[in-house]
């Protein structure tokens, strides 16, 4: 088993990505976009447009090639940020630049983890030596499709307004990345300078629909059943709809991917780690962040929170329950429900002081939580604040939030069977306070928009989407509100819309497991190896685990040691085995010649052993062992009334010695023995059958 | 180890299904319905019989409960052994099942308690706690009851959120169908199971010998006799339950009405319908593929022409198209508004395909109009209206369960849910056709059949690879004309060529640790023991005749060894001779031309050589004894022709 970590990801939105190799099989673990890496790229706006019309009178050149003049005379060389540093052209999309280097052809299959890991998808698929199998979540197929179609059309947007491209942008080159300033040059050529390679112009909307035709969808806990051998099964991580970690089941181990888990979740179906029991390797790719482990760590010094974690925990009869309760009975519930609450009553304020609230969050979960926290709010307050979810895809994602009960939590579920809807905000689109809209340029939104309101809308890059425009609207009204992740470089997203009289709210949320949580969740495990990132080894001071810890760098292959020595067969005997064995020397061995049908079926090898052939060996041994004692051979032979004569030969070299043993009466017949032979001689059936119980009576045979 | 299943209720019936089946000590109800013929003890399973050891309760006899739809006839009685008998432990269900099993008891709470009022075996209370302690589960969701206990859910068709159970407990696994249908319909789809390795597939057989045509045919008949009704001014009475039927026929209905251009009323009497439309549009995915399609556009359960029923609506002019509660007449709202239409010639009223014997519906089958039907002593009702038999039924028929057991290819099937004269025939068809063993106990008879177990192994990376290695046998046609006569050169034997691979290894079992499986060649290494090869020899003369003067030249070319090859094909045709430069290989035997005068494994009994005998050495192990010496008695009795 081989493990390559190709990128080390950047939390939720660009999860890590690796190559896993099992029984002769490669699996492909995700394949994100690095949609932060759109920030160089300067957003649409008036003032751009004017500034290129301009460079195009000033110019005879085409504006959008033309290095001499237009924005690139306005770039200064040097480490100063400004609006002109950024890169006016239509952007390009930054992909995994390790899995570009991939033989392509060599992916049996393809395991999604959550929506954000399909977003490089469609550069695979439209590879024609590409011919592996993709497996997501039924919810993740869904809503990745969604974000795939919502990206191509926000991307629509930039491809009009600059027209149509040469095969390598201008921007692209040596020289013009040379006189980027550092913050983007990083961006566009990674620390090392080799991420380069990784961009990519956008996909096309039928790329993605090919795309989507060759995802297989799952249910949770599905078994899929990839070439007879490996079962594949989804179960849930709690990070948001449909995300899941996959358990790979084959005859040789059991191994376990854990992508980012959270295991408290208002939304989506919990965490599933009890059926990770029972792993042998796990792969932790989960996202801690650094700045939130050490934020932890004070939290556990506390008092009375930090119990020692008891060694041997995985043998004691109630360590699984004591594990959840460690693992659900803490604040982190409580924790975003704080912030969300915190959230909304910024929000609330900014509207009541006459400011609209911009939300680029595109979190499914994350903006459903805040939904319904807003909901919750406005009804308490009795406000009337329109809410507008503008996106391509807002529609669609309406339907389908309708129709998924089993993607969500418990709550939500008890919530829909006692006669509520599961989410108390699509009582607002029906009381007409709530509105979706596929894109902010519709006579519909114009007749119906007011202001002070919350509008949810992509993309949180601020780059690219309608949320572009409405920060330009907005940036200068100091009673307005934008909402933005924690991870984005705010200051470099916000450059473009600078000086912003607007406010800025950072909100941090989980991707993924806390790292005291990740030690008493892998304790529970109880594997025998977990693989988890170089970058965590600093932070990492666990004792008394019982697995081994190997560390992975970025672009390393790792070998994995066997866990079992063979292989787990089934084996259907049709007779009790220890009648038809043979009982080896003193020892509790039994042994018996196999001899059956081989098959694999759902993950299982079978071997079937028909009783006939256990039989046949118990009358005529196939494999004898020992040594022929030829003492107690002419004993035997005399005790069936034979005559014997013995004769020792040695052989030229003098390390072997050959023993005759010449029958001379009833009839004549000869054996020939050395150390690892015995050869009878005899003129007849009966006699040559005679001679060889025999001699196979002083040996093992089976 | 053993699969014993308890049948409790639906065996050699139809109505309240339950069957216990415990796989290798642990024990799993399937369906715990009630029978809506009895209104006394005889409605519930007789729960008591279930095996329970002394001082244990339902709940740690049994492992779970899994309910297979909605039906009452599958879950009417699990409220009672909740929450009256006490059972406490893991229920499963879809997730459409969990939604819906509620409107369908309460309803039928409403109609026998609060109507009709009997007794109340269990209250609305009951119901709600009941379905608290229900676990719903996804189809295809691998569900781990216990450390041994597996459930996984698989479509069923027959409504929505029916599903056919897999339940595995170590090797041993089985195959629960609950109600079926294996035709996809015009909300549902067509049931769908994995090809599974299976000990016992308990199937529902309520059209154990019925063979049914196309359902579209009737669809359309149905819509017609509907349009020409309401377009004649009538009105049309569909006695129906809340769930299931009502949503497909409306959903039938409104979409002929879109198509048609339609503007007359749809009615619902029952808000429960209405309720469960809401439920049906949330569990669209559900339904068959070309309903899940069309959701994003619109949801086919937003139904368009459809208006709730107002009482007074009953002697309004004008047609209208409604759906009451119950079905089959049986009494309530559907029994009203069928007093007020049926003297009408104009009206029509459809009835489901069956009826409960005693209720009007049944009657109506079987009655000619225009007739009389007495509602009880004092009252009798003229019925001149139209009546037609709606004969599309949810379940699948002879053809699909046949079809079901031949695609799972069980070791036993068992029949329950059906008519004993009907089982029996489908049981002796597929006991005939199919060869596998098949019963249909009755009620509280149980079941016993052998189930499987594999013993674990863990097999070396050495004895996986020789499995792989290809095993090429040719076999030659004993039955070939000539015998290597005349033209030997062109003439090819007919061969069959097999590539059986067959695992050939040895099974090393130590007293407590799973046996492992390893090549003959790791023998020494496990056991610490060499291997000693016992083999027997033999150099055997064969007559030789000399060639002068003999006519027959072609075979006098041949060298020896190839007249011998000839001979051996020929005579020991069953096991396959190999030919090389200087030997013949049959299995481990192997035949040379032997040119030494003092061979070892010579036996003369006459001193000195023969001049016209030619000697052929023999080597074999001793496990090929038999045939070494079949070929040694065909050596011995040839004559070759010496060049």
């Amino acid at each position: 088993m081989k493990f390559t970590y190709l990128s080390e990801g950047k939390g939720f939105h660009f999860p890590p990505c690796n190559i896993l190799q099992v029984q002769g099989f490669q699996i492909l673990f995700d394949c994100p976009l690095d949609l932060s890496a759109l920030l160089p790229f300067s957003p649409l706006s008036v003032n751009l447009y004017a500034q290129l019309e301009e460079c195009y009178h000033a110019c005879p050149c085409d504006a959008s090639s033309c290095s001499e003049c237009g924005s690139g005379q306005k770039r200064k060389i040097g480490d100063d940020l400004d609006v002109g540093s950024l890169i006016s052209a239509e952007p390009w999309y930054k992909t995994v630049k390790s899995l570009k280097l991939w033989d392509v052809s060599s992916i049996d299959v393809v395991l999604i983890c959550s929506p954000m890991g399909m977003l490089g998808l469609p550069f695979l698929t439209r590879d024609t030596d590409f011919s592996a199998r993709i497996y997501a979540t039924e919810a993740a197929a869904r809503i990745g499709r969604l974000m795939m179609e919502d990206l191509v059309a926000m991307h629509k947007e930039t491809r009009l307004f600059y027209g149509p491209e040469g095969p390598s942008p201008e921007w692209l080159k040596w020289d013009a990345i040379e006189l980027l300033p550092t913050a983007l040059k990083e961006i566009l050529i990674g620390r090392d300078g080799g991420d380069l390679g990784g961009w990519m112009p956008l996909y096309s909307a039928a790329d993605v629909s090919k795309c989507m035709q060759r995802v297989q969808s799952l249910k949770y806990a599905e078994e899929a059943c990839y070439n007879g051998i490996l079962l594949l099964k989804a179960f849930s991580s709690g990070l948001d709809i449909g995300t899941c970690n996959w358990s790979i089941t084959s005859p040789k181990q059991n191994v376990a991917y854990i992508s980012g888990s959270v295991f408290a979740s208002e939304i989506s179906t919990k965490f599933d780690y009890h059926a990770l029991w029972g792993s042998d390797v796990i792969f932790f790719s989960d996202c801690i962040a650094a700045d939130l482990i050490h934020k932890d760590e004070v939290d556990f010094t506390s008092p009375g929170a930090a119990a020692e974690l008891p060694s041997n925990l995985s043998e004691e009869p109630d360590a699984g329950e004591r594990i959840s309760e460690f693992l659900l009975n803490h604040d982190e519930f409580a924790d975003e429900s704080k912030k969300l609450t915190f959230l909304c009553s910024w929000a609330l304020k900014s509207t009541n002081a006459g400011g609209s609230v911009l939300i680029p969050i595109s979190r499914l979960g994350l903006v459903l939580q805040l939904l319904e926290h807003l909901t919750f709010s406005l009804q308490s307050q009795a406000l009337k604040v329109p809410i507008y979810i503008i996106s391509s895809v807002a529609e669609e994602l309406h339907a389908f939030l309708k129709v998924m009960p089993e993607w969500l939590c418990k709550q939500r579920q008890e919530k829909f069977h006692s006669d509520q809807g599961y989410f108390s905000f699509m009582d607002l689109i029906e009381q007409k306070r709530l509105f979706l809209f596929p894109e902010i340029y519709s006579s519909e939104l114009l007749a119906i928009w007011e202001e002070p309101c919350i509008v949810f809308s992509p993309h949180w890059s601020l780059r690219i989407g309608p949320s572009v425009h409405l920060l330009q609207r907005w940036c200068g009204e100091t009673d307005s509100l934008l909402i933005i992740e924690e991870g984005v470089d705010a200051n470099l997203a916000c450059l473009p819309f600078q000086p912003m009289a607007m406010k800025v709210l950072h909100c941090s949320f989980p991707s993924g497991m806390k790292l005291r949580e990740a030690e008493y969740f892998l304790q529970f495990l109880n594997p025998k190896y977990v693989l988890m990132p170089e970058k965590l080894k600093q932070d990492i001071r666990w004792s008394n685990h019982s697995y081994s810890l190997i560390y992975y760098h970025e672009s390393e292959t790792l070998h994995i040691p066997r866990v079992k020595s063979g292989t787990d067969v089934d084996c259907k005997i049709y007779l009790d085995f220890q009648l038809c064995s043979t009982k080896m020397g003193q020892e509790d061995i039994n042994i018996a010649t196999a001899n059956g049908d081989f098959s694999v079926i759902q993950g299982k090898i079978q071997l079937g052993i028909g009783h006939e052939q256990i039989l046949r060996s118990r009358t005529t041994p196939l494999i004898c062992m020992g040594c022929v004692d030829l003492q107690s051979l002419v004993t035997s032979l005399q005790k069936l009334g034979m005559n014997t004569r013995v004769e020792e030969v040695m052989s030229l070299h003098g390390s072997e010695s050959t023993s005759f043993v010449h029958v001379v009466e009833p009839k004549k017949a000869l054996l020939q023995l050395t150390s690892a032979h015995t050869i009878i001689i005899a003129n007849d059936e009966s006699l040559a059958s005679v001679l060889t119980e025999a001699v196979q009576s002083i040996l093992d045979c089976i | 180890m053993a699969i014993e299943c308890l049948v409790l209720g639906a065996g050699q019936e139809v109505g309240k299904s339950c069957v216990v089946v415990t796989i290798n000590g642990k024990r799993i109800m399937f369906d715990c319905g009630m029978h809506m013929g009895y209104t006394d003890d005889r409605r519930f399973p007789d729960f008591s019989r279930i095996p329970c050891a002394r001082d244990e309760d339902f709940t740690s006899s049994l492992s779970c409960i899994i309910i297979s739809h909605f039906h009452l006839d599958h879950i009417g009685a699990l409220p009672y052994f909740t929450e009256v008998c006490g059972y406490n432990g893991p229920i499963y269900m879809t997730y459409p099942t969990k939604a819906l099993a509620p409107l369908m008891l309460e309803d039928y709470y409403r109609v026998m308690v609060e109507r009709k009022g009997e007794e109340e075996v269990f209250s609305t209370q009951h119901i709600m706690d009941c379905l608290k302690k229900v676990t719903a589960i996804d189809l295809k969701q691998t569900v781990q009851v216990d450390g041994d206990l597996q459930i996984r859910p698989y479509y069923a068709g027959h409504v929505l959120g029916a599903a056919m159970f897999y339940a595995k407990v170590g090797d041993a696994a089985i195959v629960y169908t609950g109600d079926y249908n294996m035709t996809a319909d015009r909300h549902l789809g067509a049931a769908q199971i994995d090809k599974l390795q299976l000990d016992l597939v308990i199937t529902e057989s309520t059209y154990a010998t019925t063979l049914r045509d196309s359902k579209y045919v009737r669809e359309r008949e149905f819509l017609k006799v509907v349009h020409n009704c309401v377009a004649g001014g009538g009105k049309v009475l569909i006695p129906s339950f809340a769930l299931g039927r009502a949503q497909e026929l409306c959903m039938l209905l409104d979409d002929y009405w879109e198509r048609m251009n339609l503007k007359i009323p749809i009615y619902f009497s029952s808000a429960l319908t209405i309720q469960a439309n809401k439920y049906y549009k949330t569990f669209i995915s559900w339904t068959s593929q070309k309903v899940k399609d069309s959701y994003a556009t619109r949801n086919p359960f937003d139904f368009k022409h459809v208006h709730k029923f107002e009482r007074s609506l009953i002697n309004a002019p004008g047609p209208c198209v409604l759906f009451a509660t119950p079905g089959m007449i049986s009494g309530g709202f559907s029994l009203e508004v069928f007093k007020q239409w049926a003297p009408n010639e104009g009206n029509l009223i459809t009835l489901p395909g069956y009826c409960v014997a005693g209720t009007i519906g049944h009657r109506l089958m079987s009655a000619k109009t225009p007739t009389q039907v007495s509602i009880d002593q004092n009252t009798r009702i003229d019925v001149r209206c139209q009546i037609h038999q709606l004969s599309f039924s949810p379940h699948t028929d002879a053809k699909g369960i046949m079809d079901l057991i031949r695609f799972l290819c069980p070791k036993h099937v068992m029949l329950v849910h059906g008519e004993k004269p009907k089982m029996e025939s489908l049981k002796a068809r597929i006991v005939d056709e199919y060869k596998i063993p098949c019963c249909a106990p009755a009620n509280n008879e149980s079941v016993i059949i052998p189930s499987t177990h594999y013993v674990k192994a863990e097999a070396s990376d050495t004895f996986l690879c020789s499995t792989l290695s290809p095993n090429f046998r040719f076999l030659r046609n004993s039955s070939r004309g000539h015998s290597g006569s005349s033209d030997t050169e062109t003439a090819q034997p007919s061969l069959r060529i097999s590539d059986d691979r067959v695992a050939e290894g040895v099974i090393v079992a130590r007293k407590n640790q799973n046996p492992r499986i390893i090549h003959k060649q790791e023998l020494p290494d496990v056991l610490g023991k060499e291997i000693h090869e016992v083999q027997g020899a033999l150099c055997v003369p064969t007559r030789t005749a000399n060639a002068i003067g003999k006519e027959d030249l072609l075979q006098e070319q041949l060298p020896l060894l190839h007249q011998l090859y000839l001979k051996l094909a020929d005579e020991v045709a069953e096991v396959t001779v190999l030919k090389s430069e200087q030997s013949l290989h049959i299995e481990s035997v192997v035949i040379s031309v032997c040119h030494m005068d003092n061979c070892l494994y010579r036996l003369c009994d006459e001193s000195g050589n023969i001049p016209e005998t030619t000697y052929f050495c023999c080597k074999w192990s001793a496990a090929d004894q038999k045939i070494a010496w079949r070929v040694i008695s065909v050596i011995k009795n040839m004559e070759l022709i010496n060049s």
